[in-house]
C-alpha cells in the first residue's frame, strides 16, 4: 500500500471515508515525512503544531457525513508563506515581515477551513514571490526533491518540493508570472494559475495586483481541480474577484482543437524538452485531438511587458511596508530615517532591484516609453489571444524551455527572468493556465520532469482540466 | 545607459540607501534588464489599441455591515513599532530647526 503521505486528494479521501485510516493518522505520516526531510529539502519555513480541536471536528464530520463530507476535510495541506492564516507568522519570505502576525485568514484560508482542510506548515518562496528559484529567500533556498543540486523553481518553489517529496497532500502556491506553473513543471506536479479574479486574493500578501492569483500545486488534475473548486468564487472582501459566467462559456469538447505557436519555439527550448512537447502532442494527436498552427506575433515581447508592468506594481505595493504599523522596524534619527533605515534593512537584493526598477518605469519621463506601451502591448496580446481562440480551443506550449537549474547557474537577474518567457502571458491577460507533467529529461545522470502549458480563454478552467485529464490518460 | 546618480536618484525616491558597490552592480543590471525590455519601444502596435471596455471594472461598493467597534485594535496595535495604548508612536514630523 501507498504510505499514506504519498497519497493524492482523491486516495486520502477516500481512504479516509473507508476507514483505511484516520484524519489523525494521514496528519502524523506527513509530520513524520517532513521531520525526515524537511531538514534538508527546507521545503517549510515554519510547520504548525498540530490542531487537535480541527482534526477531531475533520473526524467527526467524515464520521458522520461519509461521502457527503467535503473532499477536502481532514486533508493535510501546505500553504505559501504570502497567504494570510490568522494567528499565524506570514513573511513572504523577507527578513521585513519575519515576525508579522497575520490577524486574519485569507478568504482562500477561510475556505479551506469550512471544507475542514488542516494546514501543516507555511512554505518558503523567493521574496515577496519574486524569483523563479527560491534562491531569493531570506531564509535560505528549497532544493528540488528530484536532484538536490537544482532549485524546485519558483517562487512557489517550498509549496512545490512540499507536494512533490510528499511532504504534504497538495499545497497553495501563488502566480503572477508563473510562480505555480513553472515550479509545478520542474518538480513534477500540476500546476494551475486561475482566471484573474477568479480566486479571491484577500489575504495574499500583493506582489502584482492587476496579475496575481492563487492557486493549487498538486500530484494530479483531480486533485488541482478539487483545491480550486474549494477556493474560487466571488468575494465582497476583493472588488477585482469575478462572478460566474462574467465571460462567454466554453463548453469542453471530446476532441481538442490544440493550438501551437511553432514561431515562439524556433529557438531558445532545449532539443529534448522540445522533443517531449512533440511526443506528448503526438500522443495527443493518436488519442484524436487534433493540432492547429496559430500565431501569438507579440508574445515575442510579453516577457518585456511583463517586466516594466510587474516592477511598477511591486514598487507601489511594497511602498507600505515602511516599518512603522508593522514588519520590520530599524530606529533612525528622523522619521525619513525610520523609513529608510527599515526598508534598506528589511528588503533583500531582488526586491530592492524590481522597487528600482519599478519606479524608474514609472518616472515621468519614461512613463510613455515604458510603462504606457507595455499595457498597449498587453491590450494586443489579450486580443491575438482570443483570435487564436476562434480556432483552437485551447494553446499548448512547453511551461519552462529547460529542466530544473542549477543553484547558482543563473546569477544575472536577466537570464532568471527569461526563465518565465512562456509562462508571463497568461498573467498579463488574466486566462487561466495550467502545467501537467509530460514526461522527463536526462541531465547528469538524472531524470528531471518537464510540464507542458496549456492556456484556456477567461473562466474556461473546466476545459483545462479536461485537457490535463486528456495527458495524464495520454502516458 | 543608466548612471551611478540615476539608480541613486531612484533609491532615493523609493526610501532605499545603497551601498557604494550595490549601486554600481545595480547600474550595471539596471543597463541590461533596460536594454531587455527596450525591445517594446520598436514594437509596432495597431492604432485602435485600448478603449475596449473590460467585463469587469472597479466600481465603489456600498457600505454594508461593519465589524463591531475596535474589534481589531489589540490585533493590530500588537503589531506597532512603538506603542502608547492603542495609539501608534511616530517621531516629530514638522522640524522648528
Amino acid at each position: 500500500m501507498t504510505r499514506l503521505n504519498e497519497m493524492t486528494i482523491v486516495e486520502a479521501a477516500r481512504a479516509l471515508r473507508a476507514r483505511e485510516c484516520t484524519v489523525r493518522e494521514l496528519w502524523d505520516a506527513c509530520i513524520k515525512a517532513i521531520e525526515e526531510k524537511n531538514p534538508e529539502l527546507h521545503a517549510y519555513l515554519e510547520i504548525f503544531p498540530a490542531d487537535d480541536a480541527a482534526i477531531a471536528a475533520a473526524q467527526k464530520r467524515i464520521d458522520n457525513d461519509g461521502e457527503k463530507a467535503p473532499l477536502l476535510c481532514g486533508i493535510p495541506l501546505a500553504i505559501k508563506d504570502n497567504i494570510l492564516i490568522e494567528g499565524n507568522i506570514v513573511s513572504a519570505a523577507s527578513k521585513m515581515l519575519e515576525n508579522y502576525r497575520a490577524t486574519y485568514d485569507a478568504t482562500v484560508i477561510s475556505k479551506l477551513k469550512e471544507q475542514g482542510a488542516l494546514f501543516l506548515g507555511r512554505t518558503n518562496m523567493d521574496e515577496f514571490a519574486m524569483g523563479s528559484s527560491t534562491e531569493h529567500s531570506a531564509f535560505g533556498k528549497t532544493l528540488n526533491p528530484h536532484d538536490i543540486s537544482r532549485v524546485p523553481g519558483g517562487s512557489s518553489g517550498g509549496s512545490a518540493t512540499a507536494v512533490a517529496a510528499h511532504l504534504a497532500i497538495a499545497a497553495l502556491g501563488s502566480d503572477t508570472g508563473g510562480s505555480i506553473r513553472q515550479p509545478a513543471a520542474l518538480t513534477g506536479l500540476v500546476g494551475l494559475k486561475p482566471t484573474y479574479g477568479a480566486v479571491s486574493r484577500s489575504g495574499l500578501i500583493a506582489m502584482g495586483s492587476s496579475l496575481d492569483q492563487i492557486g493549487p500545486l498538486a500530484k494530479s488534475v483531480s486533485d488541482a481541480e478539487i483545491l480550486y473548486d474549494a477556493i474560487r468564487g466571488k468575494d465582497t472582501l476583493d472588488a477585482t474577484s469575478i462572478p460566474e459566467g462574467l465571460y462567454e462559456e466554453r463548453k469542453v469538447p471530446q476532441q481538442f482543437r490544440i493550438g501551437v505557436p511553432w514561431h515562439l519555439l524556433r529557438e531558445g527550448v532545449d532539443a529534448d524538452v522540445l522533443a517531449a512537447f512533440e511526443a506528448m502532442l503526438k500522443r495527443l494527436t493518436n488519442a484524436g485531438h487534433s493540432l492547429v498552427d496559430i500565431e501569438l506575433p507579440t508574445s515575442s515581447h510579453a516577457l518585456a511587458a511583463y517586466y516594466v508592468i510587474m516592477p511598477a506594481e511591486v514598487s507601489t505595493n511594497l511602498a507600505r511596508l515602511d516599518g512603522i504599523r508593522y514588519g520590520h522596524f530599524s530606529n533612525g534619527k528622523t522619521l525619513l530615517d525610520d523609513y529608510i533605515n527599515s526598508r534598506t534593512e528589511g528588503f533583500g537584493e531582488e526586491t530592492r532591484r524590481r522597487i528600482l526598477l519599478g519606479t524608474f518605469v514609472l518616472s515621468s519621463g519614461y512613463i510613455d516609453a515604458y510603462y504606457r506601451k507595455a499595457d498597449a502591448a498587453r491590450a494586443v496580446l489579450r486580443r491575438e489571444y482570443r483570435d487564436a481562440f476562434e480556432k483552437a480551443d485551447i494553446i499548448a506550449f512547453p511551461t519552462t524551455p529547460s529542466p530544473a537549474f542549477k543553484f547558482g547557474e543563473k546569477s544575472d537577474p536577466l537570464s532568471m527572468y527569461l526563465e518565465d518567457i512562456f509562462t508571463v502571458t497568461a498573467n498579463l491577460t488574466g486566462m487561466p493556465a495550467i502545467s501537467v507533467p509530460m514526461g522527463t529529461v536526462v541531465r547528469d545522470g538524472k531524470k528531471l520532469p518537464v510540464g507542458i502549458h496549456f492556456t484556456a480563454p477567461h473562466q474556461a478552467e473546466s476545459v483545462l482540466f479536461a485537457c490535463g485529464n486528456a495527458v495524464e490518460k495520454a502516458f | 545607459m543608466a548612471t551611478t546618480e540615476e539608480v541613486k536618484k531612484l533609491a532615493t525616491l523609493a526610501r532605499i540607501k545603497l551601498a557604494d558597490a550595490e549601486l554600481e552592480k545595480f547600474t550595471g543590471e539596471f543597463d541590461t534588464i533596460l536594454g531587455y525590455v527596450g525591445q517594446l519601444e520598436k514594437l509596432n502596435l495597431p492604432q485602435n489599441v485600448g478603449g475596449e471596455k473590460p467585463p469587469l471594472r472597479n466600481i465603489m461598493r456600498k457600505d454594508g455591515d461593519s465589524h463591531a467597534h475596535a474589534a481589531h485594535t489589540e490585533k493590530l496595535a500588537e503589531q506597532f513599532s512603538a506603542r502608547e495604548g492603542n495609539a501608534l508612536r511616530v517621531k516629530q514630523i514638522i522640524q522648528h530647526d
